[in-house]
This record gives C-alpha cells, structure tokens and sequence, in this order.
C-alpha cells in the first residue's frame, strides 16, 4: 500500500503570523498528504522534535518575520544532528532572493516565495519526498 | 487510557492538562492522536499536537499524530498497535485520543482501559443523553469548559440518564466537571480515572475487556485476510465486475456475494 506523505508544517520564532502556513497545510491536505501543523511560536529544537516523533517526510517552515537566516539553518544543522537527513526541509515566506542560495547551502532544499501556487509547492513536495523514498529503497 | 467525544469539545486541550498530571508521577507518558483523514484525497490536517507543544521538548513526553485513513470507529486502523509499541517501549501511561466522535465512533473501548468521554455544555437535550452509542463506553463522564453557561444542566441531564438504567458492567460512571483552558477539576478527572482502574482490575472487568478487543481485532484481520483470498482465488477484475453489476443496479450485493462465495 503506497504511505500518504507526512508533512509538518511549522512557524517558528516570534513569528504569529500563520495563515501563509494554513494555507499551505490545506494544500498539501487537498493533495492527499497528512499535515501536522506545529501552531505558532515553536523554538527550533520544538520543530525538529516534532518531525522526529511524527515520523515525518518533509518539514515546511514559515517564517515572515525576518530571522530566516538563523532559525532555517539552526533546525536544518538540529535535524543533522539527530540524523534526519532522509527527512525533506523546504520552508517559504517573504525571504529576499539574495538569501535563498545561503539557505540552499544550509540544507533548506527549496525556498517559495510570494506567488507560489499550492500546485507547485505539492508538486515539489511530492516528487522530493518519492525521490528520497527512492534513495532509501535502493539503499 | 481514551479520551474521546464531540469535535471542538476540548479533548486535546483536556488531554494535555492529564499529561502533565500523569507526567507528574510517571517517568513516561505518551499519546496517540487521532484526526480524521479527507474522503477525498486521502489528505488530513492533524492538528491535536498544537494544544500540546509545551510538553514536546520533554524527554519524558512522546506524542504521535494519527490520520484515520478511512477508518470509522473513532481511530485508526493500527492505533491498538501503536499502543502496543508504546506500552512495550515502557511508557507507564498511554493516552488515545479519538477524532471528534458523535454517537457511534465506539472503537476506543476495544484500545482503553479506562474511557472519559468529554462533553460541553449546551450539545443537546436529555434525550440526546439517554441514545444508544458513545455514551455507553463512558466509564468518566467529562463536563467540559464547565465554565460556561449550561453546565450544571448538562450534568444534571448526564445524571439523570445514569438513573434510568441499570449499569452493563456493574461500575457508574462518575461526572466530572473541568476546565481546559484553567484547568480547574483535572486532578478530580485523575482521581475518577484511577478509581475506575481499580476496579476495572479488581472486578475483572480489564481481562474481559482485553478478551473482547483480541476477538474483534482477530477476526476483524480474518475478514480482511478472507476478502483478499477470495479475490486471488477469482481475479480483481471478477469481483469489479459484481460489484458494478451493484452499482448499475443489475443485481442487488446479497445475491453478488452469495454468488462470489459460491464461486470461490
């Protein structure tokens, strides 16, 4: 039996802004994915947590507030840590173009930015996490 | 242990003050969440952990969201599993909490020892309270957001109904009023729920629970086993086919199955 993806949506920091993050969990929902939505406010370490206990595929973050260039690298080097590299980490948000290729390298694979439709963020989604799955079966 | 009721009803708020009551005297506490997943797409919004992250950093503190996947009865298909797995890892307490459940979204009883079933103030009147279903597996009748205007009728209404019949199992449910959002009445809740673990161990009633969940759980998997023999034997598209005879109202299902079964 094919597994639904799991997806954890986030918004970490002092961050409450969340219907960008509402919206997203709806599309992916609509896509047939199973979205667990962390709520506003999550430190870094609550994030990653998270992902670890759902078992998820992917973690989404949101962030409008401006401190992506420390909190997406600080969850990206956590989740190293506890060994979650088969986990995807994409994130969006109103983030400057000059920023993304920092947080590329960082590990967050793909950043949306306004005007993303929800078709190409499941899209992406979709075909990211059935790469990794592929990598792991091959493994 | 289950918690389970209506939708908006305060279960994950309620299920976060018992975690930290048990986490309080228990090294590890874990809970399995149930949200139902879209007839649709397949999809689900799981979303009872977000009442619940200020325990999620404690080590002590293990929570996992479900989606239903089409399952009925109030959990998923292999939430008893999951609580199997958790119990084995050594957590003292496993707390299940159910999607939003009406009347009939019973299977909590066949996964809990203990069953509270949360309600609010203002669902329905004293004929609601006296329906054959959910209330019935209640061993813990919650009155919730007992704040609220209508509580005492609510509790009233849920009394009274305990009066009307006589008991299944020989053990009264107790009502109990709480508070999510102050958490007022919790450690009432806690107390309740561990008096009806001692006598559910006492009175036998936990092995006869037990005993009931593995024949259902057995021969749920014997149906499931059973169908997929019997379309190996005939082919998927054998079976398609009776089926859309159904659909295009050719044959009725009795006679398709009786006539699948003869084939087999």
């Amino acid at each position: 039996m094919k597994r639904p993806i799991r997806v954890v949506v986030a918004k970490a920091g002092l961050d409450g802004h969340d219907r960008g993050a509402k919206v997203v969990a709806r599309g992916l929902r609509d896509a047939g994915m199973e979205v667990i939505y962390t709520g506003v406010h999550q430190t870094p370490e609550q994030v990653v947590e998270t992902a670890l206990q759902e078992d998820a595929d992917a973690v989404g973050l949101s962030l409008l507030s401006g401190a992506h260039n420390y909190l997406f690298p600080r969850i990206a080097e956590l989740m190293r840590e506890k060994g979650m590299d088969d986990v995807l980490l994409f994130g969006g948000g109103i983030i400057p173009e000059e920023d993304i290729a920092a947080l590329r390298e960082h590990g967050v694979e793909r950043v949306f930015t306004p005007g993303a439709s929800l078709e190409e963020i499941a899209a992406y989604v979709r075909d990211a996490v059935g790469r990794r799955r592929g990598q792991a079966a091959r493994a | 242990m289950g918690v389970t009721g209506p939708p908006g009803g305060g279960k994950s708020t309620l299920v976060s003050r018992l975690l930290a009551a048990y986490r309080a005297r228990s090294p590890r506490v874990a809970v399995v969440a149930v949200d139902p997943s879209s007839p649709f797409t397949g999809g689900a919004i799981l979303g009872d952990r977000i009442r619940m992250q200020d325990r999620s950093l404690d080590e002590g503190v293990f929570i996992r969201s479900m989606a239903s996947r089409g399952y009925t009865g109030g959990l998923a298909r292999t939430t008893a599993r999951v609580v199997n797995v958790l119990d084995a890892l050594g957590h003292d307490v496993v707390i299940v909490e159910t999607v939003g459940a009406g009347q009939e979204e019973v299977d909590v009883v066949r996964v809990a020892g203990t069953v509270a079933l949360v309600t609010v103030p203002g669902l329905g009147d004293d004929i609601q309270a006296i329906k054959a279903g959910i209330l019935e597996i209640a061993d813990v009748l919650v009155v919730n957001k007992a704040d609220r205007p209508g509580a005492d009728e609510t509790a009233r209404d849920l009394a009274q109904m305990l009066t009307l019949g006589s008991s299944r199992t020989g053990w009264k449910p107790e009502i109990v009023r709480t508070s999510g959002a102050t958490g007022e009445g919790i450690e009432a809740l806690v107390r309740a729920i561990d008096r009806h673990q001692a006598w559910a161990a006492e009175s036998g009633e936990r092995e006869r629970r037990s005993a009931a969940a593995a024949r259902e759980e057995v021969e749920a998997l014997l149906r499931d086993a059973l169908v997929h023999r019997l379309e190996d034997r005939l082919g998927e598209e054998r079976v398609r086919r009776a089926i859309a005879r159904v659909a295009t109202r050719q044959a009725d299902p009795y006679s398709v199955v009786e006539e699948l079964l003869a084939e087999s």
